[in-house]
C-alpha cells in the first residue's frame, strides 16, 4: 500500500476502494452496511436526537488523544448531554493529498477504539481528498444518532430553582493548555494530556439513579464560563460560581499565568455541566466520582435566582463578578 | 518557596487586609469627606484590582484611578495606523505580542490584516521574532515593540540577538514608553487629584526603588510599589493610605523580595547600549518630551522606522474616550460607547482592547448590566 | 504594564533555563539574572527572567503583612 494518500485515493476508483477496505471497513468492521449507498439501521421506539460536528483540531495529535477520538467523543457527548443514549455515528473523512497512511490508519482505529468504549455504531462515511494546501492534513465531520429511552428527555430544565447544584465533573481547560503546549508555538510544554472522552457512560450512572438533573451541557470551545453565560441566558436562571471550588490542575493555571490566559474560558473536550436540584448533589456528587471520568467531580455553585440570566463569579477575597462569554479568540499577553 | 509564593494570595489574609484599607479609608474620609484617591499606573494592577474583585469591593471607600499603564492603551492612533500599515508591504513578516492584534486602526486591525491574508504571527518573547527571521531569509519580519521599561531591555536583548548572528531581515518599530515623564506630565498638568501611586512591581525590578525619588522628593506624594497578589495589593494600598493620614510622602518597597533598591544593571545597560530616549506621542495627551524610547543611529539598520517609509494620513475622530480615561479623568462608563457601540468583540479605543485595558477590565469584571 | 510571573527553575544553560509554572514548563533567557541557580524562583515576562526571588526578603514581607492585618485598629 501507498505511504501517502494521493488525489487518486479521493477519486472513487480502485485505490478508494482499498483505502476504503484496508482502513475504514477493516477498523469499523461494518462490511454489512458498506454494500448499500445508506446505511440501513433501526432504532428503538420513540423520539431520536440528531447531532452534527466537524473537527478541525491543530494539531491532530496531541497528548490524551486524536482528532478521530475527538470526532467520535465530540458528537458522542453532544448525544449525551442532551439526555439521548447514543446509538450511531456517521464520519465525513476530508484528508489534503499528502497526509500519511500510516497516521490516517491510527486516527481512525482510534475512532473505532473509542466507538466501542462508548457503545456506538460507526455505520456510514465518506472519503474527499483535497489538493495538497487547501486544508491542513484532516479535517472530519461526525453526525450522531440517539434515542430516548422513554422517549422524552430525562432533563427538566423549567424546573430550575434557587438553591439547585451546579457540579462539573473535573479539572476545566485541560484540553485547552494540552493542545496549546502540543502546538509548540508559543514555547509552553506540559505532560499534561487533553482530558478528550466520551461522556455517555459517567452520564448514565447518574441518570439512572435520579431524576434531579435539570440540565446538562458540555463546556467545549469557550470554556465553563461560556457555557454557563448559555444555560443563564437560555433559562433566565442567576448563576454564582466559586472562584476556590473551580477545579483547575496546576500545570494549566500555570500556563495561564505565563500567557495571560483564563482557565474559564479554556477548552474541555471530556467535562459535562450538570446542574441538579437542591438536596440531590450530595448523591450526583457520590455516583460521579464512582466513575474514572468523574474522580475529581465538585459543586462549583449554585443557581441564584430565575430573575435576570446572569454568571456571576465570587472571588476568593468575598467579592463578586460578572463573567461574559469568551470576546474573540484568546490572545497571549504580555502587557 | 512555593508555600510563600501561595501566602501572596492567601484569601484569609487578604480579606483581614481588606478590613484594615476600609478601617483607614473610613478614616481618611472622615479627616478630608472623600475617599483617597489613589492612582495605579500598570495595565496589570488594573486587571488584577478587576479580577480579585479588589476595586469592586473598596468602590466606596477608594478611589482607586487606572492611569496610564497599558502600554497599547497610550499608544496614539497614528503610530498604531502606521504599524498596521507596515504589514501591507511585500514579502513581509509581521510578529507582534497577542496584545496588539485586535487593536483597532482607522482602516482596519492587524487581525484583520491576517484576515486578508497578510503573514501576522503573535510570539510570546521578541527573539522568537529573530528566530522566524533566520528561518524566512527572503522575508523582511518587522517586530512591533510596545512596552514599558519591563519590556524595553528583552526587545534590547533580540537587538543584541540580531546583532550578534548578523541578521539582515530583521527590524523593530518601536513606541515604548517611559514611565517617569508621564507621572511627571500627570502631576505637572494638575488635572486629576492623586494622592498617592500604587507602583508596578514588575517595571520597578528594572528601575529599583531609588528611580521613583522624584515622587516624594519634588511632588510630595507617596508611592508604594506592589506585586500583583490579592494579598500583595492590598497590603500597599493600606500602607499608603497609612501614609496620607501620617502626612507622610515616601517611596516604600512592598515588593522587596522582587524589586531592589538599584534595578537591573544589565537591564539597564542594554538599554543604554541600544535605546536613546525620544519625544514620544501619547494617546490623548499628546507628545512628552523624551518620554520613549528608539533605536539608536548606529543601530538605525534594526530601526524599521528608517527602512520603510510608512506614510499614513490624520485619523479618524470618534467619540472614544481612552486619551481622558487613562489620565483618570473620566470613568468608562463616562464614554458614550463604552459597552454600546464599543466592546471587547468590537473595540473602538486600545483601553478596551488590551485585557489589561480600563475599559476592557471594566467591560469584563466591573459591569453588571 | 507586564504581565510577571514566579518560575522556578529546573535546568539552566548558558544563556538560557528551563523554569516551571506549577508543572507547565518554559525556556526563558537569563541575561538578566546570570547568577541565577537551578532551584531559585525568577519572576518571567516575555520570554526572560527579570528577577531572583529573594526567599528572606519574602518570609519578611508575609510576616510584615500578618502583622499589619492582626495589628488591632490603630489610633
Amino acid at each position: 500500500m501507498a505511504e501517502r494518500i494521493s488525489l487518486a485515493h479521493g477519486d472513487g476508483g480502485e485505490l478508494a476502494h482499498r483505502l476504503i477496505a484496508d482502513v475504514f471497513v477493516r477498523a469499523f468492521g461494518h462490511t454489512e452496511e458498506a454494500r448499500f449507498d445508506a446505511a440501513l439501521c433501526s432504532v428503538p421506539s420513540g423520539k431520536i436526537a440528531v447531532t452534527t460536528d466537524s473537527f478541525v483540531v491543530k494539531p491532530a495529535f496531541f497528548p490524551g488523544g486524536n482528532i478521530g477520538k475527538l470526532a467520535v467523543a465530540g458528537t458522542v457527548n453532544d448525544l449525551a448531554v442532551s439526555g439521548a443514549v447514543p446509538l450511531y455515528l456517521t464520519a465525513g473523512f476530508m484528508i489534503e493529498e499528502g497526509f500519511k497512511i500510516k497516521d490516517l490508519k491510527e486516527i481512525v482505529q482510534t475512532m473505532a477504539a473509542e466507538a466501542e468504549k462508548a457503545n456506538v455504531r460507526i455505520i456510514a462515511g465518506d472519503t474527499k481528498v483535497v489538493e495538497k494546501g487547501s486544508i491542513d492534513g484532516i479535517y472530519i465531520n461526525t453526525t450522531g444518532v440517539g434515542y430516548y429511552a422513554d422517549g422524552k428527555l430525562p432533563v427538566n430544565p423549567a424546573e430550575m430553582e434557587p438553591g439547585d447544584a451546579i457540579i462539573v465533573n473535573g479539572t476545566i481547560g485541560d484540553h485547552g493548555v494540552a493542545v496549546l503546549a502540543a502546538r509548540g508555538e508559543l514555547g509552553i510544554t506540559t505532560e499534561l494530556p487533553s482530558d478528550c472522552a466520551s461522556l455517555n457512560g459517567l452520564i448514565q450512572s447518574v441518570l439512572s439513579e435520579t431524576d434531579g438533573v435539570r440540565i446538562m451541557r458540555d463546556p467545549t470551545r469557550g470554556g465553563l464560563a461560556t457555557t454557563l453565560v448559555e444555560i443563564a441566558e437560555d433559562f433566565k436562571a442567576t448563576l454564582e460560581i466559586e472562584e476556590e471550588l473551580v477545579p483547575v490542575r496546576p500545570e494549566v493555571q500555570g500556563a495561564c499565568d505565563i500567557l495571560g490566559y483564563d482557565p474559564l474560558y479554556l477548552a474541555n473536550e471530556g467535562k459535562v455541566i450538570f446542574i441538579v436540584k437542591k438536596g440531590e448533589e450530595e448523591r450526583v456528587l457520590q455516583l460521579l466520582r464512582k466513575h474514572e471520568l468523574g474522580k475529581n467531580a465538585a459543586v462549583i455553585g449554585r443557581v441564584a435566582n430565575r430573575e435576570k440570566g446572569q454568571l456571576h463569579l465570587r472571588t476568593a477575597l468575598g467579592s463578586t463578578r460578572r463573567l461574559h462569554r469568551l470576546s474573540g479568540m484568546m490572545l497571549p499577553r504580555i502587557c | 518557596m512555593q508555600e510563600l509564593l501561595n501566602e501572596c494570595s492567601n484569601p484569609q489574609l487578604g480579606k483581614k487586609l481588606l478590613a484594615k484599607v476600609q478601617e483607614s479609608a473610613a478614616e481618611f474620609k472622615k479627616r478630608y469627606g472623600r475617599r483617597p484617591a489613589i492612582m495605579e499606573v500598570c495595565g496589570s494592577h488594573t486587571h488584577a484590582l478587576a479580577e480579585t474583585g479588589i476595586k469592586k469591593v473598596l468602590k466606596d471607600d477608594v478611589n482607586l484611578i487606572s492611569g496610564p499603564g497599558c502600554p497599547v492603551c497610550v499608544t496614539d492612533q497614528k503610530s498604531i495606523d502606521a504599524m498596521i500599515k507596515l504589514a501591507d508591504g511585500p514579502d513581509r513578516i509581521i510578529c507582534t505580542f497577542g496584545d496588539m492584534v485586535r487593536v483597532p486602526g482607522t482602516e482596519r486591525s492587524l487581525l484583520e490584516a491576517k484576515t486578508e491574508g497578510k503573514d501576522i504571527r503573535i510570539v510570546y518573547t521578541p527573539t522568537d521574532a529573530v528566530k522566524i527571521a533566520r528561518e524566512n531569509p527572503e522575508k523582511e519580519v518587522i517586530f512591533l515593540g510596545i512596552g514599558f521599561e519591563t519590556t524595553i531591555p528583552i526587545l534590547a536583548v533580540a537587538l543584541q540577538e540580531a546583532l550578534q548572528q548578523d541578521v539582515g531581515n530583521f527590524s523593530m518599530w518601536m513606541t515604548t514608553k517611559l514611565v517617569e515623564p508621564i507621572l511627571r506630565a500627570l502631576l505637572d498638568a494638575k488635572e486629576t487629584n492623586i494622592d498617592g501611586f500604587l507602583l508596578p512591581g514588575h517595571v520597578s525590578i528594572v528601575l529599583g526603588k531609588n528611580g521613583y525619588r522624584y515622587l516624594a522628593e519634588e511632588y510630595r506624594i507617596p508611592g508604594v510599589i506592589a506585586g500583583f497578589e490579592s494579598v500583595e495589593m492590598l497590603s500597599s494600598i493600606y500602607k499608603l493610605i497609612r501614609q496620607l493620614l501620617e502626612g507622610r510622602a515616601e517611596i516604600e518597597n512592598d515588593y522587596s523580595f522582587v524589586v531592589t533598591d538599584e534595578g537591573n544593571p544589565v537591564a539597564k545597560a542594554l538599554i543604554e547600549k541600544f535605546f536613546e530616549p525620544v519625544d514620544e506621542p501619547w494617546r490623548g495627551i499628546g507628545v512628552i518630551p523624551k518620554s520613549g524610547m528608539d533605536i539608536k543611529d548606529e543601530y538605525a539598520r534594526f530601526n524599521a522606522k528608517k527602512r520603510f517609509q510608512i506614510t499614513v494620513g490624520e485619523p479618524r475622530k470618534t467619540k472614544c474616550r481612552c486619551g481622558e480615561i487613562i489620565r483618570g479623568l473620566v470613568t468608562p462608563e463616562e464614554c458614550p460607547l463604552f459597552g454600546k457601540a464599543c466592546t471587547p468583540l468590537k473595540p473602538i479605543g486600545p483601553c478596551m482592547v488590551s485585557a489589561e485595558g480600563t475599559c476592557a477590565a471594566h467591560y469584563q469584571y466591573m459591569r453588571e448590566d | 504594564m507586564c504581565v510577571g510571573v514566579p518560575a522556578k527553575v529546573i535546568e539552566k544553560h548558558e544563556y538560557s533555563a528551563v523554569v516551571d509554572v506549577m508543572g507547565s514548563q518554559i525556556t526563558v533567557g537569563i541575561i538578566f539574572v546570570p547568577e541565577v541557580e537551578v532551584g531559585d524562583y525568577v519572576i518571567v515576562h516575555a520570554g526572560q527572567a527579570m528577577s531572583i526571588i529573594d526567599e528572606e526578603n519574602a518570609k519578611l514581607s508575609i510576616e510584615e503583612w500578618r502583622r499589619l492585618a492582626d495589628a488591632r485598629t490603630s489610633q
